[in-house]
């Protein structure tokens, strides 16, 4: 049984296809990064993963259990990323204990969890800050913060370090790495960045118009890519 | 005696009656501000929760709804008083609780006063909300209870604003306090239905020196709130 299967996922907006018949699977602890240009159905894709939209026709299963049953557990098992994160008008600490607090954690684990995270993602001189006045980098790194303190199953991030500066962005690359190896968390990242999906993922799946053009491990898919359009996107030569 | 001096001798006799702290006046002062205060909290206890379900459920009827809110946040205090004096008088539906002419019927009719503010200014905060907060939430698996919480808080600027318009509403008014609380000495006289009271008689001095009571409670008031509403601003220390 994998980790994670997308059965034939499909979905449309307003008649224009968003997904068509997307199917793949991955193992649990894997690093999948996906990669395609704008408008190819990666967010559609992540947000059905999280139960946020639902697909047309076809199926999700986390560890062989259909999401479209029960979203609100199947969701406490997954933390997501947006590429924008809305955060809460309170303090740094109170954004990153609220993810706990939903789960009914109390008083000292919550303390100590969130001060963990923080000194996890070098948040801690921000910790008493409004989140509303982070920079981008900072708030992208609470979100992160918050999505990880309760050790989900699965962490579904959207473009997480996009227009973020080398700083920022080596943290984030360094904590998902982390987690990944060391918490064996399962990690999805949507990225624009050929060379970021090179230096973090274990598989990478290239979308293209909302179909799912070649999966395969990072190795293979960047050495030999058996399509001529991963080919041409990862050359470069992808006008879009 | 011309126009400015009766406004001039209303602020000597302000004077007068804050420093010798009459204690006629001081009732007064604190009947004003208890029903007031008191017809705020149930105005909000009431109009928080329901604008809030308003603004967060989809269903039916929703804009008319909310349309008819809106519409009550401009309800003429006379309208009101009249009507609560027709339920409350003794051949009245609730005639038999005999609350007619006491504080009681004045809080209800403020009440029925400050509930559309509330009810209509907390409709518009949470409306006005970043959509993608509610999206954050469920991703969050907020329970709904929390969900609530969170989104309360994200809307409180919007909802201090809510009671300061809603006090001021209740503290200003004369028409619905008159007609329900009888404007009794020492039991339902408050400071707006005695103004009305010293300007009939042509006592228009101590009438400028209530006002100017009046308004400063107010302006006590709307401070604290005011202060509230600060405080709850994005403090931006970059």
């Amino acid at each position: 049984m994998s980790f994670l299967e997308c059965r034939s996922i499909s979905k449309s907006y307003d008649g224009k296809h968003a997904l068509k018949d997307v199917t793949f699977e991955i193992e649990g602890g894997d690093l999948l990064s996906v990669v395609g240009p704008s408008g190819s159905g990666k967010t559609t894709l992540l947000r059905i993963i999280d139960g946020l939209e639902k697909a047309d026709s076809g199926e999700v299963l986390l560890k062989g259990k259909k999401i479209s049953g029960e979203p609100f557990l199947h969701r406490k098992m997954i933390g997501m990323v947006f590429q924008n994160p809305v955060l809460f008008n309170t303090t740094v600490f109170n954004n990153i204990a609220y993810s706990l607090k939903f789960r009914g954690e109390e008083g000292e684990t919550i303390k100590k969890k969130v001060e963990e995270m923080l000194k996890l993602l070098r948040l801690h001189d921000l910790r008493g800050r409004n989140a509303l006045t982070l920079s981008g980098g900072e708030a992208q790194r609470v979100a992160l913060a918050r999505a990880l303190v309760y050790d989900p199953d699965l962490l579904l991030l959207d473009e997480p370090t996009a227009n973020l500066d080398p700083y920022n962005v080596s943290i984030i690359e360094e904590v998902l790495q982390r987690s990944n190896r060391e918490q064996g968390t399962t990690v999805i990242v949507i990225t624009h960045n050929i060379f970021q999906a090179k230096r973090l993922a274990k598989n990478v799946a290239f979308l293209l118009e909302g179909e799912l053009v070649e999966f395969s491990d990072s190795a293979a898919f960047f050495a030999s890519p058996r399509d001529s359009k991963t080919l041409s996107f990862i050359r470069g030569e992808m006008v879009y | 005696m011309d126009g400015f001096e009766v406004i001039a001798e209303g602020f000597a006799r302000a004077l007068q009656i804050l420093l010798s702290g009459d204690q006629g006046i001081l009732e007064i002062t604190l009947l004003s501000l208890r029903v007031s205060l008191a017809a705020t909290l149930l105005g909000a206890a009431f109009g928080i929760p329901i604008g809030f379900l308003v603004a967060r459920k989809d269903f039916r009827g929703r804009s008319v709804v909310t349309t008819v809110i809106n519409t009550l946040m401009g309800l003429p205090p006379v309208v009101v008083g009249l009507v609560v004096y027709l339920f409350l008088s003794v051949s009245g539906p609730l005639g038999f609780l005999r609350l007619l002419y006491t504080p009681e019927a004045m809080i209800i009719a403020q009440m029925i006063l400050t509930f559309p503010v509330v009810c209509g200014i907390t409709i518009s905060s949470v409306l006005s909300l970043n959509p993608k907060l509610k999206e954050t939430l469920v991703s969050l698996s907020a329970p709904p209870s929390w969900e609530a919480r969170v989104l309360l808080n994200e809307s409180k600027l919007g909802l201090i604003t809510a009671i300061i318009a809603a006090f001021g509403a209740a503290i200003s008014e004369v028409g619905a306090i008159m007609m329900v609380g009888g404007n009794l000495l020492g039991y339902t006289r408050a400071l707006t239905t005695a103004i009305m009271l010293y300007t009939n008689m042509g006592e228009f001095a101590t009438a400028i020196a209530l006002g100017i009571i009046l308004l400063l409670i107010a302006f006590g008031v709307n401070l604290f709130l005011t202060y509230l509403q600060m405080r709850s601003r994005v403090r931006r220390t970059t």
